[in-house]
């Protein structure tokens, strides 16, 4: 039982520190903007980084099927698209200053966030 | 390149671009629509173009268009690869130009909203036959299953004939895995490895745990007591079943609940009939550019916004005001898209198309709207973003405890209760609660012809305790009319009415604009004066010739130290009549006092009467005279009013109010009323849909009709009121099936829920939340 409770334990560890602690890289900006894929259930990439004041446009393909994956939201930007099926959607990011700003489906089901800096 | 090698171009062009079922004008058009460009008419075209990879491509296709003969302007969106032009020129030029540049490039046709919604109605039609199809293939090996282990009871591996017939059904159940839960699989997959967990990452764990373990009983059932030789091959095809069927209904839900925005969409033409040399032709609204002249027959919609400029007849606006009476329209009348033309054949000039007409502007505004959360989601949103991990930390907690403290067989009931709490768990509800209830109340909102900024202002105008009402415009109607006039010896009415138009031309208040008009209507010209100002909340004043012209209220002639003592008495009596008295001064002597009624809107008691029976307390605030504001409130029910306010003095007021605890909402038309609709905490704008008050109000009535703003009161409450249920049932849900899940009541009364139940259960609970959302499609806001 020490082993099993031993087990568990790290188990738990192990949850808080590969979905709270670890802390994941980050895609840059290339060219001037970012493709974001909509499938399976993420954002990927998840983790984009824009710069500051500056205004970026992010595109995203929307390739799962979820009724849920259709609406993008940035809260703190006050941003919500609607992303059709299959078809590249672009996302303007208005110039704003440095901080981690979370975008999400409606059910906050994916998610993802947004570095500027 | 030159005008004639242009022309050839669009000519050439315009045959392969011509759309199907509609009468696209020849190739004369075209050159009908280049000569428009002198009339300084444009309008936006949005391409989108192909092979465009350096910054250069940018500098020369920009440079392409803009030697197009009619274009203003062509910006390129690198990153998009879009191209906005802006100018009186056809599309099929556009894209000559484009292509002779060395590039390919279309029309984006992504602008059409119908389509958008067509497709993805065609979208979520193919997703819910999948689900319902992998719904059927789970559920048809998990009920027999479930209904032998139910009759039979024999669900365990004891012999070696038992271990080969659940071997195989372990691998029919992994068949049921691989094809209809394999969403669910890679979906989790994804999501671990980007660090995330999600709904998918418990059903996987879920589903995943209760299989393996029933493998292992009969892979090894040596290894495990007796008693804990169960297996749950049932209960991982059941879940599956279960939650597909769940998402498949939720789907179907979800598409009612954006019925409100369907229906603004389909309230666009498609096609336009304009008068294009002399000739009716049918064109796509697309196609329409400014200052086309539109024709409409009775029956047909308003294509783009315009002003009448031939004919007269009733349009049906209820489509976008929620006002039901046809509206008069004549020469000089405003048209706007998707209104229904009822009775006569007009002609109109349009003034906005495209993405600039109201409807596309208020179809943007409720999109807009329907996705912003109010504050109440925000702690929902909190929860949601942890709570899967925490969720799999209690299944992994409730496991050891079970196999700690439990009875036997242990490992068993750890592996149940571990099961169950992660599939019960599932945050979607949680996640639903608030933008289902916010999607359909905002498109309920829009249909009354409330427009709605936002989730917060929808949130706010729910607790609204006292509502602030302009006087001018709002309970009445705002157009008011010179009722008497009487002079003193010097002048006669004529040369009253002459004056007092000549200095009141300048200004935009009503009760200017009343007088200038009485003055038209006798023949009376105004002349032009000189050294016109303003005087804020007092009135006007001017020279003419040599006069020293003064037209105003009581203040502006006590200011002045003119005496009035003739008129007062007169004056109180106009104001108890509920008329204003303005006083007019010819070199700083009174000459004459003009009264002006301005008419309380037919349904303004009834509406202010439902504003209160919701126990609002109702204030008036007006810029007119104590009397003729107390005769105003009297009629209209309103025992609170606050007279001779200036414009600014109306904020503090709204300050005031608030100061004494009080949730202020200010309904004003949106001009001078403007520091007093932002300092509240809501804003209402009245009457001015199509302008500005769009963008700048929190709440926008586009009709005039106070009833407008009972509306949107009674739709904010059922709207919040339909969030804190579903948020209740959300929270209980989690709340109470978590722990229950995990055994707490196995001590006490012997229960342990079925993994089964808790599929059916989580399958189930985004349902309920978003058919609770839909009940509000069916509230009706004049009941309440």
């Amino acid at each position: 039982m020490l082993w099993i409770n031993l087990i568990g334990v790290a188990l738990i560890a192990i949850i808080v520190w590969w979905f709270w602690l670890y802390k994941s890289s980050s895609v840059a900006l290339q060219e001037g903007r970012v493709e974001v894929i909509v499938k399976d259930g993420v954002y990927q990439p998840s983790k984009i980084k824009i710069p500051a004041n500056k205004e970026t446009v992010l595109m995203f393909t929307r390739r799962d099927l979820s009724s849920c994956a259709e609406t993008l939201l940035i809260p703190d930007l006050e941003i919500n698209a609607t992303l059709p099926l299959n078809k590249q959607e672009s996302v303007t990011i208005p110039a704003s200053p440095s901080g981690h700003y979370a975008f999400h489906c409606q059910m906050k089901m994916y998610v993802g966030e947004l570095i500027i800096e | 390149m030159n005008n004639v090698s242009k022309s050839n171009t669009v000519e050439a062009k315009h045959a392969c671009c011509k759309p199907k079922n509609t009468t696209q004008p020849d190739a004369s058009d075209d050159k009908i629509t280049n000569n428009l460009a002198s009339n300084d008419r444009q309008s936006e075209h949005h391409l989108i173009v192909d092979g465009a990879s350096c910054a250069s491509c940018v500098s020369k296709i920009e440079k392409a268009l803009n030697s197009v003969e009619g274009v203003q302007s062509a910006e390129m969106n690198f990153a998009q690869r879009t191209v906005v032009v802006v100018g009186n020129v056809a599309d099929a030029s556009l894209i000559s130009a484009v292509e002779i540049a060395g590039y390919n490039a279309k029309i984006d046709t992504s602008e059409s909203e119908e389509e958008a919604v067509d497709e993805k109605d065609k979208a979520d039609a193919k997703y819910y036959k999948k689900l319902i199809r992998d719904m059927s293939i789970a559920l048809l090996i998990g009920v027999p299953l479930m209904i032998y282990g139910l009759a039979i009871g024999e669900m365990t591996v004891t012999t070696s004939t038992e271990r080969l017939v659940w071997f195989s059904v372990g691998l029919l159940t992994l068949g049921v895995m691989i094809f209809s839960g394999k969403h669910f699989y890679i979906g989790a997959w994804h999501s671990f490895k980007n660090h995330s967990a999600n709904m998918d990452t418990l059903i996987a764990l879920g589903t995943g745990t209760a299989w393996i373990y029933s493998m292992v009983v009969v892979a090894v059932p040596d290894l495990l007591p007796l008693m804990a030789r169960h297996i749950y091959f049932e209960a991982t095809a059941m879940i599956i079943g279960l939650i597909n069927l769940g998402l498949a209904l939720e789907v179907k839900a979800r598409g009612k609940t954006s019925e409100a925005i369907k229906r603004l969409i389909g309230l666009q033409s498609k096609t336009a009939r304009v008068i294009r040399d002399n000739k009716d032709i049918d064109i796509p609204i697309e196609n329409v550019l400014l200052d086309d002249l539109v024709r409409v027959r009775p029956g047909e919609k308003i294509s783009v916004d315009g002003v009448v400029t031939e004919g007269h007849t009733a349009i049906d606006e209820s489509m976008l005001t929620g006002e039901p009476m046809p509206v008069e329209k004549t020469q000089g009348d405003k048209v706007v898209a998707g209104t229904i033309n009822k009775s006569g054949s007009i002609v109109f000039k349009a003034t906005r198309v495209g993405k600039d007409t109201a409807l596309a502007q208020i179809i943007n505004m409720v999109k807009r709207a329907q996705n912003s959360k109010p504050p109440i989601g925000r702690m929902a949103d909190v929860i949601s973003a942890y709570f899967v991990p925490v969720i799999m930390i209690i299944a992994v907690l409730s496991a050891l405890a079970w196999l700690n403290f439990g009875p036997t067989p242990s490992i068993a009931f750890a592996i149940v209760s571990a099961t169950t709490v992660l599939i019960i768990a599932c945050p979607c509800a949680l996640g639903l609660a608030t933008p289902m209830s916010v999607m359909v109340g905002v498109g309920k909102a829009a249909e009354a012809g409330v427009l709605i900024r936002n989730g917060e202002a929808l949130q706010s105008a729910s607790t609204i305790t006292t509502m602030i009402l302009d006087k001018t415009g709002t309970i009445t109607e705002g157009a008011p009319k010179v009722t008497d006039v009487l002079v003193a010896n010097k002048l006669t009415r004529e040369e009253v009415l002459m004056f007092a138009a000549s200095i009141e031309a300048g200004s935009e208040h009503p009760l200017a604009m009343a007088i200038v008009e009485s003055a038209k209507e006798q023949g009376i010209e105004p002349k032009k004066v000189t050294g016109f100002a303003s005087i804020a909340g007092q009135g006007v004043e001017a020279k003419l010739d040599d006069s020293v012209l003064l037209f105003g209220n009581e203040k502006l002639m006590a200011k002045r130290g003119i005496n009035i003592e003739a008129f007062i008495d007169k004056a109180q009596a106009f104001a108890e009549e509920a008329k204003t008295p303005m006083y007019f001064a010819v070199n700083n002597e009174l000459a004459a006092v003009i009264a002006v009624a301005d008419p309380i809107k037919s349904d303004s008691i009834e509406a202010i009467k439902r504003l209160q029976n919701s126990g609002i307390r109702v204030v008036m605030l007006t810029g007119d005279n104590r009397l003729t504001a107390k005769a105003i409130a009297e009629k209209v029910g309103i025992s609170e009013y606050v007279a001779e306010v200036l414009p600014e003095d109306k904020a503090k007021k709204v300050v005031e109010l608030q100061s004494d605890g009080e949730i202020v909402g200010m309904t004003g038309d949106g001009i001078n009323d403007a520091p007093a609709l932002a300092q509240a905490n809501v804003g209402f704008a009245i009457g001015t849909g199509t302008d500005v008050a769009i963008e700048s109000a929190d709440i926008t009535l586009m009709r005039g009709s106070l009833h407008g703003l009972a509306d949107a009161i009674a739709v904010s409450k059922a709207t919040l009121s339909n969030i804190r249920q579903n948020l209740f049932g959300a929270f209980i849900y989690n709340v109470a099936g978590v722990p229950i899940a995990a055994g707490v009541l196995y001590p006490f009364f012997g229960l342990l829920l079925s993994p089964v139940i808790a599929g059916a259960a989580m399958a189930f609970s985004s349902l309920t939340v978003v058919t609770n959302a839909n009940r509000l499609r069916f509230f009706k806001a004049k009941e309440h």
